[in-house]
């Protein structure tokens, strides 16, 4: 399945970054990134915690500011005009580490409401493809409950499905099963496999090393703000090259 | 269940316990009160004094109501009436009712006006509140101010209709600009209700027309400012600067979270003094220098200049707690909300707003409360609200002077009245908005 899912790669490009800088205040923590995303092509990030993997993901839609360099998504500039910054953010989904779903809203609502307020979709259109994507992530029978109601895997699954509504060309997911027990985590990547595989342009910030090596064709290893080595999955994890990534797989790995 | 002995180190569940209902003592009124009130010796002889102190108020207050007086002609008919025994003097109360609810000058054959627009309230309020009602029933909401301020100052119905024609116009231009530019939109809906207004003004009925009784000027009789007391004053206060002072006090919230510098200072320098003044200064501003302030000649109303005061005093606390409640936001909504494409406004308004305001209800409330209860503060500027009318006519007068008690309990009454029903809907609200199943 994985070699299929590899031949969808188009050479159209996605995603370029070229010499990206990030400063908060005076610590630097995002230092000469340079990444160049194919069409359909699906990138894990991974590397400790404060490497900069999340904020290099939120610099793509613009929750962050970068201060330096440039980021090119589907062709437009990021720049600090608001007019592309809201066109970006609408072709490109995203999924949180907490999901971050509408309390006050209930489910139907919550998938509903951005097709309706930015893209004036009609409401029963919405809805319509509402359900479709909520019977995608196998939950169509939560659409009148609201979000509290539901376990975190749901939660997480919604948010996916929220995303989806949007019918984003880019996927952005940062860290989404870290607040999860570990019996939902597998229904949040089967779901995320599922999108993989009808090629979706991902970018996963995860520390699940086997969802990266059953969908990722390009993982990509972080430390300290830079892009310290990024390979195949088989290479990187088989061979990986530079010490800190050795060092940072055995331990993950390790137990 | 299987068979666990001491030295079994493995043990597997073959069977599950079902569900039972509680043992019987567990439950039942005479459990309640031996945990509750007779728990032990302490705890019985606290509930025993607790009784004793009850029993002693109420056995001074209920001979003071029940013995009470309700007709009599002044305050030595009442007491001859009693002949010693303790009773109170309601009479004052079945006497000036009239003056305690609509002031002593508000023309006794007009009552029934103020009374409509009370009764209408009711109307008007209910689609705001009860928001499952059909929101059709807004547009009589929208249309109440208008009607109100007919019934009780009367005056031709040119006014009312023409200051509606000017909001319509406002929101009309507002409309077709919002899309290009939303101040240049806001300033030209402005400026189109003021040219409104203007003409509107120039060309009105005067007083010969009046005079001739044309069609033009046809109305109802018209009752000045000066005239209206008791407690519609509250009232009236009460509702407009509530309705007023929360949509004010949500905008200096957002206006103080603000990026641009400009507009974030103006909001906390606005509500730092509000928040530093005590409201009788603002009131005493209002009644005597305010109206160095207005074009010469204009002579703004004094109820115009005290709801202005009153509005601005409340709208400053209202931003603060809106404030807490906004600070209270995980910054993940914001950010999926800006992550889905949802532009400045329709993240405040579809979702901060709804969420932070639901946090802030039990602060606006106990403001809306409070702000309600401080209308009695405009009889130190001599209108004569309800306390205004006890202090001034009632308790000078010959017949009645010396009836505090049953007085002051009857304004009493009727603050309570508005005040717990006020927050027995906020609680209402509480409940109906609780979705995050917490």
């Amino acid at each position: 399945m994985a070699e299929q899912a590899k031949m969808q790669v188009s050479d159209e490009v996605a995603i370029s970054i070229q010499n990206m800088n990030k400063w908060y205040g005076t610590f630097h923590v995002l230092r000469d990134i340079d990444l160049t995303v194919q069409r359909g092509e699906r990138i894990v990030i991974c590397g400790p915690s404060g490497s900069g993997k999340s904020t290099l993901i939120r610099c793509i839609n613009a929750l962050e500011e970068h201060q330096k360099g440039s980021i090119e998504v589907d062709g437009t500039l990021l720049s600090s005009d608001l007019k592309n910054i809201d066109k970006i953010r609408s072709e490109v989904g995203m999924c949180f580490q907490h999901f971050n779903l509408f309390p006050h809203l209930s489910i139907l609502e919550n998938l509903t409401l951005a097709p309706i307020w930015v893209r004036k979709t009609p409401k029963k259109e919405a809805e319509e493809l509402a359900m479709h994507y909520l019977e995608k992530v196998k939950i169509p029978d939560q659409a009148n409950k609201y979000p509290g109601q539901l376990s975190g895997g749901q939660q997480q699954r919604v948010a996916i499905a929220r995303s989806l509504c949007m019918q984003p060309r880019i996927m952005l997911f940062d860290e989404p099963t870290s607040a999860l027990d570990p019996e939902m985590i597998k229904e949040v990547l089967d779901t995320m496999i599922e999108l993989a595989e009808e090629g979706m342009t991902m970018l996963c910030d995860t520390h699940e090393m086997g969802f990266a090596r059953q969908v990722a064709n390009r993982v990509i290893f972080m430390d300290e703000g830079q892009i310290v080595e990024q390979n195949e999955p088989e290479e990187f994890f088989n061979n990986p090259q530079s010490p800190r990534t050795q060092l940072f797989l055995s331990q993950i790995l390790g137990h | 269940m299987s068979d666990v002995s001491a030295n079994a180190v493995g043990f597997v569940r073959t069977e599950t316990v079902p569900q039972s209902a509680p043992p019987s003592n567990a439950a039942g009124p005479a459990k309640w009160v031996k945990d509750n009130l007779f728990a032990g010796v302490g705890n019985s002889i606290l509930t025993i004094l607790a009784f004793i102190a009850i029993y002693l108020i109420l056995a001074k207050i209920m001979p003071w109501i029940l013995n009470g007086v309700w007709d009599a002609p002044t305050l030595s008919a009442c007491r001859e009436v009693l002949d010693g025994a303790t009773g109170g003097c309601f009479a004052v109360i079945s006497e000036r009712w009239n003056q305690l609810l609509f002031g002593f000058k508000y023309p006794s054959d007009l009552y029934w006006r103020p009374a409509l627009a009370f009764a209408m309230l009711f109307l008007a309020a209910a689609p705001v509140l009860f928001f499952d009602l059909p929101r059709k029933l807004l547009v009589f909401t929208g249309l109440y101010p208008f009607i109100a301020f007919w019934l009780i100052w009367g005056g031709p119905v040119y006014y009312p209709i023409m200051a509606l024609v000017g909001f319509v116009v406002a929101f009309k231009v507002f409309e077709r600009l919002e899309k290009q530019n939303f101040a240049l939109a806001l300033g030209a809906g402005v400026l189109g209700a003021a040219i409104v207004w203007y003409l509107g003004t120039m060309i009105g009925p005067d007083d010969a027309a009046r005079k001739a009784g044309s069609l033009f000027a046809a109305g109802l009789e018209p009752v000045p400012s000066r005239d209206l007391g008791g407690f519609m004053l509250n009232m009236m206060l009460g509702v407009t600067c509530v309705s007023l002072s929360l949509p004010l006090g949500i905008a200096l919230a957002l206006g103080r979270q603000s990026s641009m510098p400009f507009i974030k200072y103006i909001c906390v320098i606005f509500i730092e003094f509000i928040r530093g003044v005590p409201l009788i200064t603002l009131l005493f501003v209002a009644s005597v220098m305010l109206s160095y302030f207005f074009p010469p000649g204009t002579g703004v109303d004094l109820f115009i200049r005290v709801v202005i005061m009153i509005t601005l005093f409340s709208a400053a606390y209202i931003a603060e707690v809106i404030r807490g409640g906004l600070a209270a936001l995980p910054k993940g909504q914001y950010e999926a909300a800006d992550s889905l494409g949802l532009n400045y406004a329709q993240a405040t308004r579809l979702i901060i707003l709804p969420q932070a305001l639901k946090i802030s209800i039990p602060g606006i409330v106990n403001i809306a409360v409070g702000l309600f209860k401080d209308t009695t503060l405009v009889s130190v500027i001599s209108m004569f609200d309800i306390v205004g009318m006890i202090r001034g006519p009632i308790l000078a007068s010959t017949d009645w002077n010396g009836v505090y008690w049953e007085l002051f309990s009857f304004a009493a009454v009727l603050f309570f009245v508005v005040c717990y029903g006020i927050s027995q809907y906020s609680q209402w609200l509480e409940r109906r908005l609780a979705t995050d199943h917490r």
